[in-house]
């Protein structure tokens, strides 16, 4: 399964900087991802991560730095154009649209890849009918492939933790991203559902889809990623394969006292 | 399904034989009360208007009957000796559903990153300049005819036929009101059509992803302000049209009716009703019109019988029992009369 | 120039009525994130109260001054209770309840104050008792008078009492915590309940003295003034940041003084085809006009969207 070393970057970041206040929550951070990879991101509580994913997917706009997406850079501060660009995030908070049904949800991660207006909703034309009906069918079938097809018609706030996870991550995949951030998606899981998480993260990296992800579960982590990097204290201290990450010396120190390790 | 399909085949012919009878009802009691059925219905459009834009899109607006005001306006100002311009019907109200749409959107572009409480003293705001503009633009130049308003406004004529005076249509005699109320019903199927396809549809779910969650919405490429505003420019297309009934059913406009309690009252419907339940804000908006007009009606002669004379204003009484309706609604039914039955269902789990 | 000195002193007096009124509203919004939107009339019937009592009493014989004080203070007892019983009755149980459920609830409460008003009181136009004979001064070619300057004197004592109060005692630690976050607050030993009422009740008082001032002023009261003199303080609020202190004081005194520039220039800047009853339309046009630059008012702290 290991990616080659030679398949071009589908993400660099380029010492990515942001500060609130006087705390800087991301110092000059570089990175690149590459194509078709599941890339690693992970430290202590409050190292950055988050603020990372929300610069690079325009919720933030970062004070240094820029990323390269595909071969040109991302312009800041456009969270919808950063979507439309092939980036999809899930939140580690989980934000669902909680009175919307599980369907709808992910019917409403097609809006960018489908085009009917106004016009198009309200006469109902044999175009917009189709169309409706393929978002639904895909919608459906991100259902079945997240493993919820039988809470479609529930009401998201409805769903227990672990299917809102999924759901957000069928939601995210109906954008058809290329590259999907995962932050904390097995937070709060028990062990079968980590497993089934895992199996479904694998799948989507089979699929072609590039996978960054933020994780706390050190097993999760290893056993999934290609590639893992670490921040602290808002800087990246080492990027490499899980092994080599597990044996750095500074990754240890800075896991001494989070016992994340342990 | 065959017996759910029949049922509810009988439902809708039910409900077709009472819109169709209601008038003339109605007319029992005097022609007032036609007029006041007629009503109900403009408000079931007007709130329908704003249900798209607080509802379904959950943004809050308290300036909404400043686009009812350009409607009716427009309208006026194209169809009355005012201009000496008779303008038909059928091409004013696209004009006045139009520049409703335009001042919607002008005041959108620059407010609708605002936060949600911030947005409805704006839209307030809004609401009280074009009302002030309306009240003083009678100098130099005059062009609202300022506070007197205007009158001799033409009534809808659609071909030749008039709904204004008494007509007989197959032996029957319809009053001005009553032929208005079947202009008025058809409208309101329109609109209520309208409604339930934008909330089914790509655009719908848009607004309702921007509703429950503004940073996710933005997180699946959802370019929410375009999005927003265009729920702000339909809402006040909507309001713009009834404006325009409004002015040909009363012949008279004048800024008095736009008062910022006009927009709380829509406002009140949408809320009171049901937010983005449809037959929550039809019944929202019946309701609202119908109970202050009863008790117009009731307040008096109740405290007549009651205590052998009128002991309190009638009118102060029947705002009175008005307000306190709301309250009382919103304590013991916080989600409207009427939500939606998902609704209901997450109000249930949570007490 | 003289216009300009006078359209200032105007404005600092509408404004700082302005602003005792606007803090009703944003130590409410501070705290519990609702708009108040009754408390134009609360302000309203402090005005009313004032004039029955004031005038009873002094129909009675009793001297100015005792019938002036004892005026002002049954007013801020009736607007205080007023206050208490709002958040009681009418916000208290929604407290959990969907964001627009307490706005509706304002709206149906301002509704209900109003009629009240207009059942006591009556429909017609009632004049405020002149306390104390008024004398006008002029310096540089401006005048004001004695009213005035009590009015300015008096509001700026109460802004004053209010700091002190929020930022000297235990009880304004309390709201000040409540604020940041109610959870953490009650978590600490903070009892939400009695902070909220406080809230409430204080900004009633503080309404209640806005009123006695605005009736004092223009000498007239009407059961109907509450709503545009609200929805005009209520704007100063957002103005300077709605849930800041600082901020509604600013935005109060701020307005008025435009409201007053606006007034007295607004026909030589149109070449007179605009004129000064377009007065009322400067409030909202600067709002707009701040909100579209500052989303968060003048002083309002930057809230952006949390992931």
């Amino acid at each position: 399964m290991m990616v080659e070393n030679l398949s071009p970057p589908l993400l660099e970041a380029r010492q990515v900087a942001k500060h609130f206040g006087g705390v800087k929550a991301l110092r000059d951070v570089s990175l690149s991802i590459r194509q078709g990879e599941v890339y690693g991101l992970i430290g202590p509580n409050g190292a950055g991560k988050t603020t990372l994913f929300n610069c690079l997917t325009g919720l933030y706009v970062p004070d240094g730095g820029s990323f390269i997406f595909a071969g040109s850079p991302l312009a800041a501060d456009a969270p919808h154009e950063a979507a439309a660009r092939g980036i999809a995030r899930t939140f580690q908070n989980i934000r669902l649209f909680g009175n919307m049904t599980a369907l709808e949800n992910v019917m409403v991660g097609r809006h960018l890849r489908t085009r009917a207006g106004v016009f198009g909703a309200i006469f109902r034309d044999p175009k917009t009918r189709a169309e409706e009906a393929a978002i639904q069918r895909r919608a459906e079938e991100l259902l079945h492939y997240v493993g919820i097809a039988d809470r479609a018609w529930d009401l998201a706030n409805n769903l227990s933790y672990g299917d809102q996870r999924r759901l957000e991550i069928a939601r995210a995949l109906a954008t058809e991203p290329k590259l999907l951030c995962l932050d904390e998606p097995a937070a709060g899981m028990n062990a079968t559902e980590t497993a089934e998480l895992r199996r479904l993260i694998e799948g989507i990296r089979q699929d072609g889809t590039t996978v960054l992800l933020i994780e706390h579960d050190v097993k999760l982590v290893m056993g999934l990623c290609d590639r893992v990097a670490v921040l602290d204290y808002g800087e990246k201290i080492c990027e490499d394969v899980p092994a080599a990450v597990q044996r750095d010396q500074r990754v240890i120190e800075a896991y001494l006292g989070g016992g994340h390790l342990a | 399904m065959k017996w759910m399909n029949s049922r509810s085949a009988a439902g809708i012919a039910l409900v077709a034989v009472a819109l169709v009878a209601l008038p003339f009802v109605a007319a029992m009691g005097g022609q007032a009360w036609v007029r006041i059925v007629d009503f109900a219905i403009l408000y079931v459009f007007l709130a329908l208007g704003l249900n798209i834009v607080v509802g379904l899109a959950g943004l809050l607006d308290l300036g909404y009957v400043a686009f009812y005001a350009v409607g009716a306006y427009v309208y006026a100002l194209l169809a009355s000796p005012h201009f000496g311009l008779h303008l038909p019907f059928w091409a004013i109200v696209p004009m006045g559903a139009a520049t409703a749409c335009v001042f919607g959107v002008l005041l959108g572009t620059p407010t609708l990153k605002l936060r949600g409480d911030y947005l409805a003293i704006v839209t307030l705001g809004f609401g009280e300049i074009i009302r002030i503009f309306l009240n003083n633009l009678n100098a130099p130049v005059n062009i609202t005819n300022g506070a007197q308003g205007i009158t001799l406004i033409d009534p809808v004529a659609i071909g030749g036929f008039k709904f204004s005076g008494t007509t007989q249509i197959l032996g029957i005699s319809l009053s001005g009101p009553q032929k208005y109320y079947f202009l008025l019903v058809a409208l309101a199927i329109v609109v209520i059509l309208i409604n339930l396809r934008l909330q089914h549809s790509r655009i719908g779910r848009a607004w309702q992803a921007i509703r429950e969650d503004e940073v996710a919405a933005k997180a699946i490429g959802i370019n929410t302000r375009n999005i927003k505003l265009l729920a702000f420019a339909m809402g006040a297309s909507f309001g713009g049209v009834a404006g325009g009934i409004f002015s040909a059913m009363q012949g008279f406009v004048s800024p008095e009716s736009f008062s910022l309690v006009e927009s709380i009252s829509i406002l009140s419907m949408v809320v009171l009703g049901g937010m983005g339940h449809i037959p929550g804000v039809i019944l929202g908006a019946v309701l609202l019109t119908v109970l202050p007009e009863l008790l117009r009606y009731g307040v008096g002669p109740v405290q007549q019988a009651l205590f052998g004379k009128v002991l309190v204003d009638p009118e102060s009484l029947r705002m009175l029992i008005f307000g306190l309706a709301l309250v009382l609604v919103m304590r013991w039914r916080p989600a409207g009369l009427w939500p939606s039955s998902e609704r209901r269902r997450e109000l249930a789990e949570k007490t | 120039m003289e216009t300009f000195l006078q359209q200032i002193i105007n404005g600092l007096v509408q404004g700082s009525i302005y602003a005792l009124v606007a803090l009703g509203y944003t130590m409410v919004y501070g705290i519990m994130g609702l708009i108040n939107f009754a408390h134009g009339e609360v302000v309203m019937i402090g005005t009313l109260v004032a004039i029955t009592v004031i005038g009873g009493l002094m129909a009675a014989g009793v001297p100015a001054v005792v019938a002036g004080g004892t005026g002002v203070l049954a007013a801020v007892v009736v607007c205080m209770a007023i206050g208490w019983w709002l958040e009681r009755v009418a916000y208290r149980p929604l407290r959990h309840a969907p964001r627009l459920t307490p706005l509706i609830t304002a709206i149906g409460m301002s509704i209900v104050l109003q009629n009240v008003a207009m059942i006591v009181w009556g429909r017609n136009y009632r004049t405020f008792p002149s306390l104390i004979r008024s004398e006008s001064f002029e310096v540089a070619g401006a005048s004001f008078t004695t009213v005035q300057v009590m009015i300015v004197s008096v509001s700026t004592l109460m802004m004053a009492g209010l700091l002190l109060l929020i930022y000297r005692t235990k009880l304004g630690m309390a709201m000040r915590a409540t604020a940041q976050n109610p959870q953490v607050a009650s978590l600490m030993g903070v009892n939400i309940d009695r902070v909220i009422a406080a809230a409430f009740v204080v900004g009633s008082a503080l309404g209640a003295v806005a009123g006695v001032m605005v009736g004092s002023y223009y000498e007239i009261a009407h059961y109907q003034m509450g709503s545009m003199l609200g929805l005009k303080a209520f704007t100063a609020a957002v103005l300077g940041g709605i849930g800041n202190i600082a901020g509604a004081v600013a935005g109060g005194v701020l307005l008025g003084i435009i409201e007053a520039l606006g007034a007295g220039y607004i026909g030589d800047l149109t070449h007179g085809f605009l004129g000064s009853h377009y007065q009322d339309i400067f409030a909202f046009i600067v709002l707009i006009g701040v909100l579209m630059f500052r989303p968060s008012g003048l002083f309002g702290e930057k809230t952006g969207d949390r992931a």
